[in-house]
């Protein structure tokens, strides 16, 4: 069991609403809210967290170091100990789960947000991509993941009804979640790129999530359930597509093999699948039967707020085991093309 | 505290362009030259698998990799996508299928453009062939995209090639242009609206009282939202300066010129202007000064003594 050197337990999980735009709030508009909410969840001030870890994208801002605009809302002076990832805010956990492995801090703060909305996401996306072979093809994030749907489909493992079902089964899902931007019935609509049609893909949103961990006897005096984390890793493959099979994701396989979430059966899996094939191939890379919960929270196709969609599936799958509707969940976050990185952590309430 | 009426919320276009000039290493190099030269070219890993696209070191063994070869120029799709909207700088302005491409000798896959003439036409399986492009410079965009090629083409194997071309291009620039629709958010619209009746607006913390402006919406000491709107100045106090000598490209202000913080009346940190209307050997430190705004002029041009005098340093100390 003593995977760690220290057991560190999710201890809150706060998010914004997220909607398709949010012009009146300028970033830490928007992330400032989700912080007070994560810090009164748990009686901190913040200036008796350890240390505090953001995930953000300038590429969705536009602007150069546009994190250091969200600083205002976490209150950084005096002077905090603090790091940001321009990556998803599940990467800045990983940090932040770091800091607290090294015994330089028993608390963090953790929070990541994007705002789509300003620019045109798909497009914004192509930056992230090889600049010398695939960049200038500008090949956006939905045609990618189109052909890593296709690739399932002719490898037989699954067909577009099939693909339909996961998107209708998460919006609905959905209906439970007051923060998701799609729930209910969603129309499965026309081909945005074919295989995949537009209730294939996520809703393009706003949002802000923000967790609070904490080591040992800390975390059992500030929650009354903590969620701990008993394993987490995250892999990445190689960058070029073509070299991949995109059936598959063996980083998410080897990450959850060294998180140790095939040593005991899971009863809840918060899957950060952006598009409906891409549950398919995490699905099968975790080995998940039909009787564990898959996004009960709606997923990333209810609502996807680039660069904290990932935290939110540690967030939500940390929420249900606070609630005691959870005993151990995998909780997966993906970052770049067709699952190129994968973040997998196993969560665990204790036993009554 | 004026009254918060809710002013429209601001938008503009914002647009971030960058050509970064990229340079290649030499198993890139060859690759992109041999696309200007109508070569597809491959590397060979340790294992004697071909990837194309090459790259320089084995992603299995992280060896450096440098055995260039020779591929064909059909291949078979291994997957593809109907792109029924092309998007702006997509390979192909018609509708077409995004493709993934093993070219016969390879083991790996491109990915690339298929113009076909509807999803109907395109499977997986299919055999293509390059469309090169009428134009090529020694970039990805070489290969214009690839066509149908029917059954009947001819495979190649993958030769030995000393990837040495003449002239061979040795970087590349990576055009982008992102537009975006700017939006400041609450707090900064209601500064920008100030503006344009020439008022000064900052916004108080709550909590420690200091009155932020530019306001950001968000006190960085307390870490809570400041919404109580102040009019601030429109006088205030030099609290530090600097003397700029450097003319600055496309700037039409003598230098030297005087570059200062400062202080408005009733803000809680300094901002910061230029200063004009005093040789610039005479600012210092407490000179009280004033907006100075030109016709339409959307900001103060300058600031200019005020004439009273100078503020006391134990008034300012705390904003420098």
């Amino acid at each position: 069991m003593a995977r760690y050197a220290r057991e560190v337990a999710v201890i809150a999980f706060a998010q914004s609403d997220h909607l398709r735009r949010t012009d009146e709030l300028s970033e830490v508009e928007m992330v400032m809210p989700v912080l007070h909410r994560v810090l009164a969840a748990t009686g901190l001030k913040a200036g008796e967290i350890g240390f505090t870890c953001s995930g953000s994208s300038d590429y969705l801002a536009g602007r150069a170091f546009s994190f250091t605009m969200t600083l205002d809302g976490v209150g950084a002076w005096p002077p905090i100990s603090e790091s940001h990832v321009e990556m998803d805010g599940a990467w800045a956990l990983y940090e932040a789960w770091v800091k607290i492995q090294t015994g330089e801090a028993d608390t963090a703060l953790v929070y990541s947000y994007g705002k789509s909305s300003p620019g045109s996401v798909r497009d914004v996306l192509t930056r992230q991509l090889d600049p010398y072979y695939v960049a200038p093809l500008w090949p956006d994030s939905v045609a990618l993941a189109a052909l890593q749907a296709q690739a399932l489909i002719d490898a037989g493992e699954t067909d577009e009804a099939g693909l339909a079902a996961i998107g209708a089964r998460s919006r609905a899902s959905a209906g439970a979640n007051p923060h998701a931007q799609l729930s209910g019935a969603v129309a499965q609509g026309e081909y945005q790129v074919a295989p995949l049609r537009t209730g294939d893909c996520p809703p393009i949103g706003d949002g802000a999530a923000a967790v609070i961990l904490a080591a040992g006897d800390v975390a059992r005096r500030l929650c009354e359930r903590p969620a701990w984390i008993t394993g987490i890793d995250h892999r990445i493959e190689a960058h070029s597509l073509g070299l991949r099979d995109l059936t598959d994701s063996p980083s998410t396989r080897i990450a959850a093999e060294h998180a140790g979430v095939f040593e005991a059966p899971v009863d809840t899996a918060e899957l950060h699948a952006p598009f409906s094939s891409q549950e398919v191939v995490l699905r099968k890379a975790l080995g998940l039967g039909g009787d564990v919960a898959v996004n009960p929270s709606g997923g990333a196709l209810a609502a996807n707020p680039m660069m904290a969609a990932g935290l939110i599936r540690i967030g939500e799958a940390a929420a249900r085991i606070h609630r005691g509707e959870s005993d151990r969940a995998v909780a997966h976050a993906t970052s770049g093309p067709c699952l190129q990185q994968n973040l997998v952590a196993v969560l665990e309430g204790d036993r009554a | 505290m004026t009254a918060a009426s809710p002013p429209e919320i601001l938008r503009a276009p914002l647009v971030v362009e960058f050509p970064f000039t990229r340079s290649l290493g030499p198993v890139q190099s060859a690759f992109l030259t041999g696309l200007r030269e109508g070569v597809v070219l491959g590397v060979t890993t340790a294992d004697g698998k071909v990837m194309v696209p090459p790259v320089e070191y084995d992603p299995v063994t992280a060896e450096e990799i440098r055995d260039l070869v020779e591929v064909g120029t059909t291949g078979t799709v291994t997957t593809w996508a109907w792109n029924g909207s092309p998007r702006p700088n997509q390979p192909l302005a018609t509708p077409f299928a995004w493709v993934l491409v093993r070219l016969d000798g390879a083991d790996t896959a491109i990915l690339h453009a298929l113009d076909a003439p509807g999803p109907e036409a395109v499977t997986t399986g299919m055999r293509v062939r390059v469309r090169w492009a009428a134009e090529r410079t020694g970039a990805i965009t070489d290969i214009a995209c690839f066509e149908p090629a029917g059954d009947g083409a001819a495979g190649a194997q993958a030769t030995p090639h000393s990837g040495e071309f003449a002239d061979a291009v040795t970087g590349i620039v990576a055009e982008a242009r992102l537009d975006y629709s700017y939006s400041p958010g609450r707090a900064q619209t209601a500064y920008i609206a100030g503006l344009s009746e020439q008022k000064t607006i900052g916004e108080r913390c709550p909590s420690c009282h200091k009155v932020y402006v530019p306001p950001r919406g968000a006190c960085p000491t307390c870490g809570v939202a400041t919404s109580d709107r102040v009019e601030v100045g429109p006088a205030g106090t030099v609290t530090t300066y600097c003397i700029v000598n450097i003319k600055a490209r496309n700037l039409d202000i003598e230098v030297p010129y005087v570059y200062a913080h400062i202080a408005l009346d009733g803000a809680g940190l300094a901002l910061h202007g230029r200063i004009g209307g005093i040789p610039y050997d005479q600012v210092r430190m407490g000179l009280r000064v004033e907006p100075v705004w030109t016709e339409g002029g959307r900001y103060p041009d300058h600031y200019r003594p005020t004439g009273e005098p100078d503020a006391d340093y134990d008034v300012y100390k705390e904003l420098i």
